[in-house]
């Protein structure tokens, strides 16, 4: 699980349930449940995808970064590896990834972050922490599970590269991903999907240029296998 | 610093043990590691808005970091500075691995319960630390990515992690100094990577002292140091407070 992992899915986007284009910049919310099989690709390539995941049920059950690095004794993800929950439940395991390399270390970017990361003046720039909390403000599911800032924990960051030294060194690299690039995981209980489609200018990796994502879902998709 | 004239308060935290209180800005507050076995698993909150709290992610990209030692500060989510580490004699605090819990500690060195073992039993860093923050109104929601101070943790170029036992010897110290009126939240439990085969967490001794003049310079040497700090300044100015 440690080396990247290239493995192509099966699954057809022809028999999928959910197939929908999430514009760059905005958030995008759904519930998955329990064996569904979620998708995102990378349209444009080297976009952040900042997602977080809760317990449908109850949302302080939620994506553990923490617990994900330390059960698995490591910090980056790819086919083979698991989300765990801060009650170090698996919430979601990832079963395939053409990009090979996803970051949950670097947490999401926000108003306040950017006046310390890129200067002073960039506080009225879009940020993923106003699409979170938009969304918090909007999807009957989040106010139904009374979510609020208070449940804004460190997230996954797909397609983004953030390597880090044996030294202790840690820098935003030029991304791995592409066009088409995807990531596909199961879901291994009913799971809330919260994403912001990052609106980032001021980070070269992505060349200051934010693209949308394309969001499928599967069911029961030991059915829909090629083999 | 001159010690003997600054001396606040000082309180001794045994290994497995828990402790929170304020630090107010201004104050500079030691960690020793008093035998050289101790993890000091932190979170940071501020003290008048709790929803103000430590970012693991913000601390480490804003200083393009992996580790935590001397000139790097301590970020809230809010684009603030809890505190500037301004010494370390341990060189190494790791961020990104959390928490040992129950279940952890019970798997690894089996149960010990105050039944049998009175104050000797086997407490865990989750659970210590949910105690403290129940006593500020806090609870599971509000623990997040916290620091584990004089533990070290090591990735490769594949991402996997090593712990490196021993990493801190007995008196090593680092001193926070306090920029914002924090609640902090301390727990002495083993660190979750902990290669230890037996339960002997260290303890740590707390010394509170008045921060001395120019001391943060070592910190606001990197800019988005100096950037958050006049946003933390200026979260003072703009209660009307001094800044
Ligand atoms: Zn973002």
């Amino acid at each position: 699980m440690s080396k990247k992992q290239f493995v192509e899915s099966r699954l057809d986007p022809e028999t999928a349930t959910v197939d929908e284009v999430c514009p760059a910049g905005e958030p995008w919310v759904r519930l998955l449940t329990e064996k569904q099989v979620f998708r995102i690709v990378d349209l444009g390539g080297n976009q952040a995808v900042d997602t977080l995941f809760y317990n449908a049920s109850h949302a302080f059950e939620r994506y553990s970064a923490t617990d994900t690095i330390r059960r698995q004794k490591q910090l980056y993800l790819t086919t083979g590896s698991k989300l765990y929950s801060n009650f170090g439940n698996v919430m979601l395991s990832i079963v395939a990834d053409t990009c090979g390399r996803h970051d949950t270390i670097g947490g999401a970017c926000a108003a306040e972050s950017n006046t310390v990361r890129y200067g002073l003046e960039k506080f009225p720039m879009h940020s993923c922490r106003d699409n979170f909390l938009h969304a918090l403000a909007h999807e009957p599911v989040c106010e139904h599970l009374d979510m609020s800032k208070r449940d804004l924990p460190s997230n996954i960051n797909f397609f983004m590269n953030v390597p880090v030294s044996e030294a202790g060194g840690l820098e935003f690299a030029d991304g791995m991903s592409a066009p088409f690039k995807y990531v596909e995981m199961r879901a291994e209980m009913d799971v809330i999907v919260l994403i912001s489609n990052c609106p980032q200018l001021n980070n070269p990796c992505n060349a200051y240029n934010p693209t949308p994502i394309r969001l499928l879902i599967w069911d029961d998709p030991e059915d829909m296998s090629f083999d | 610093m001159n010690q003997s004239d600054a001396l606040i308060w000082e309180q001794h935290i045994p290994g497995g043990c828990h402790w929170s209180g304020i630090v107010r800005r201004g104050t500079t507050l030691r960690l020793v590691d008093v035998i050289g076995r101790a993890n000091a698993a932190v979170l940071f909150f501020n003290q008048e808005e709790k929803l103000e709290r430590y970012n693991m992610a913000d601390t480490l990209k804003t200083q393009h970091t992996f580790r935590l030692t001397k000139g790097h500060a301590c970020h809230s989510d809010m684009g603030r500075i809890f505190c500037c580490i301004t010494e370390d004699t341990a060189g190494w605090h790791d961020t990104v691995c959390g928490m040992s819990d129950a279940e952890s500690i019970r798997q690894k060195y089996g149960t010990a319960r105050f039944e049998e073992r009175r104050n000797e039993m086997f407490r865990n860093g989750l659970d210590g630390m949910l105690i403290e923050l129940g006593k500020w109104g806090l609870g599971i929601r509000d623990v997040v990515s916290n620091i584990n101070f004089f533990s070290k943790v090591t990735a490769n170029s594949s991402g996997e992690l090593a712990f490196h036992p021993g990493s801190s010897k007995a008196g090593d110290h680092v001193d926070l100094s306090f920029e914002m009126d924090t609640l902090m939240v301390l727990s002495t439990a083993p660190h979750p990577l902990d290669s230890s085969k037996t339960y002997q967490p260290g303890a740590v001794d707390l010394a509170a002292f008045v921060t001395p003049p120019s001391v943060i310079a070592v910190c606001t040497r990197i800019a988005e140091n100096a950037r958050a700090l006049l946003n933390t300044r200026n979260l003072y100015a703009c209660h009307g407070g001094a800044a």
